[in-house]
Parts: C-alpha cells; sequence; structure tokens
C-alpha cells in the first residue's frame, strides 16, 4: 500500500506537464518513503524524512517554482523518440537490477541486534571510538555551512548585474 | 501473503531509482531534474535502510549513511535551487538548452 503510493505518485513526479502537481506529487511520492521508514521501526529517520524533505526540500522546489515559472504553464512537450528511447534504457536498467537481485540470496548476520533508538543513534553519532561516527559528522556539519554560504555568495553576486 | 522482506524492499526501490532516471532524461526544466534527483537520492537512502534492518542488524553504519545522505542532499539542493534562480535572473528561462553558456 505503502509501496503503491510511492510508486504512483513518483511516476506522476516525472510525467505530469504541470510543474507544480509535479511537486505535490513528489511531496505525496516523499510521505510515502517516510511510512516506509515507519514501518520498518526507524522511527528517527522517518523522522528525519519528513522534516528534511517533505518540510524543507519540497517547500525550497514549491518557492523555486513560483520565483521561476508562470504557474499553471503547461511544459512543453518532449520529443516522442527521446521518451521512448529513455524508456527502453530505463527498462532494460531495471530489468537487469531485478535480475541480479533475485539470483542473489541475502545471509543476515547473527549477531545482537542493536535497536535504531534515539539514544544509540546519538552514542554513535558523537562517539569516538572504533564504531563512532564523530568525523564524518563534523565533516558535514563543514559541508552544510559551506553550501549555505555557497548560496549566499551565489544570489548575490549578480545584484550589480540585474539593478 | 507471504511477510515482506528484504527482496520486496530492493524492489521497490530498484523502480524508484529508475523512475528518477527516467525524469532525468526525459525531462528539460532544471527544476523538474532537481526532482528527479531528490527521487533517486531517496531510493539510495530506502536501501541502507533496508539493508542495515535485514542484512546488518548488529550495526548501525547504513542508518549514519542515510542521515548523511539526507545532509548532503539538503545542501545540493540548496545550491541547486540558488543556481537556478541565478540563471532565471539572467536568461528568464530555466530550459538545459538555453543554459550553455554555464559550459565555459
Amino acid at each position: 500500500m505503502l509501496a503503491a503510493l510511492t510508486l504512483v505518485s513518483g511516476v506522476l513526479a516525472v510525467t505530469t506537464r504541470q510543474i507544480f502537481r509535479a511537486a505535490i506529487f513528489l511531496l505525496f511520492s516523499l510521505i510515502g518513503i517516510a511510512g516506509l521508514y515507519f514501518w520498518m521501526q526507524y522511527d528517527f529517520i522517518a523522522a528525519v524524512q519528513i522534516v528534511v524533505y517533505v518540510g524543507g526540500i519540497t517547500v525550497l522546489i514549491i518557492f523555486s517554482i513560483f520565483l521561476t515559472q508562470q504557474a499553471g504553464e503547461l511544459l512543453p512537450k518532449q520529443k516522442i523518440g527521446r521518451q521512448i528511447f529513455s524508456a527502453l534504457a530505463v527498462f532494460c536498467g531495471f530489468a537487469l537490477t531485478m535480475l541480479q537481485l533475485f539470483q542473489h540470496s541475502f545471509k543476515p548476520t547473527t549477531g545482537q541486534p542493536v535497536l535504531p533508538i534515539v539514544a544509540n543513534i546519538g552514542d554513535r553519532m558523537l562517539g569516538v571510538a572504533e564504531d563512532g561516527f564523530a568525523l564524518p559528522f563534523e565533516v558535514v556539519s563543514m559541508l552544510l555551512l559551506a553550501a549555505l554560504i555557497g548560496c549566499i555568495v551565489i544570489a548575490l553576486r549578480s545584484k550589480p548585474a540585474t539593478s | 501473503m507471504m511477510e515482506p522482506g528484504l527482496n520486496h524492499i530492493l524492489v521497490i526501490s530498484a523502480a524508484l531509482f529508475f523512475i528518477g532516471v527516467f525524469g532525468f532524461f526525459t525531462r528539460r526544466n532544471l527544476v523538474t531534474m532537481l526532482m528527479s534527483i531528490e527521487l533517486v537520492l531517496n531510493s539510495v537512502n530506502l536501501n541502507f535502510i533496508a539493508f542495515n534492518k535485514y542484512v546488518w542488524p548488529n550495526k548501525m553504519d547504513g542508518l549514519f549513511f542515510a542521515i548523511f545522505v539526507i545532509a548532503i542532499a539538503a545542501a545540493e539542493a540548496a545550491v541547486a535551487i540558488a543556481i537556478i534562480i541565478n540563471l532565471y535572473r539572467s536568461h528568464h528561462s530555466i530550459d538545459v538548452e538555453n543554459a550553455e553558456e554555464m559550459k565555459f
């Protein structure tokens, strides 16, 4: 059910010709993925997914649609040859992946499972032991800071040219 | 009806990945291409979480990779939208055919 929601709205998001509807279908697809995370009992990831993707990136995309597009305007129709070729390539890739997937059998480990609760996640994320993730955490924070500063620089640079 | 397991999740995420790739091939608008990339990144996250749950439940590496991928995707979307809006200001269009001057 959740998978059907995710896949159908994903297909509609890449095929509808009204760009605003595409953004709304993308929103439903992301909510479906968050529901799959809830179903796998990874509550923290589901919450992060809803906050960052559904709350952040979709709103950012909708704002950029409003800033760059006349709402209600249809996207131009693509060449049918290109669409057929893309569908063929994508179908071949999907078939190849499925073939590999059903020929392979995964063997689960038998170790003691670690519950994905927030306390365990926090311990691991800021741990400096062998299985800690303190260094990637810091690197990702620096990357986010650099990306934000880069956005401001890119957005400010064309001000004298336009005004 | 059998219990859904790892293979079902992998089928879902592969389908989502190729939906995103199809959108990336066919769309010619920068914002919709960005949306296709988001679909692809989400399918990768779904794969990480599924492998973490069903194959290595005694470690949490997949979960942390998913968190880092989400953070990097947020940064990437912000930078891409800044570039798109800047391009729209100078060209009044966000089709990729009109953005050829960005190659230099």
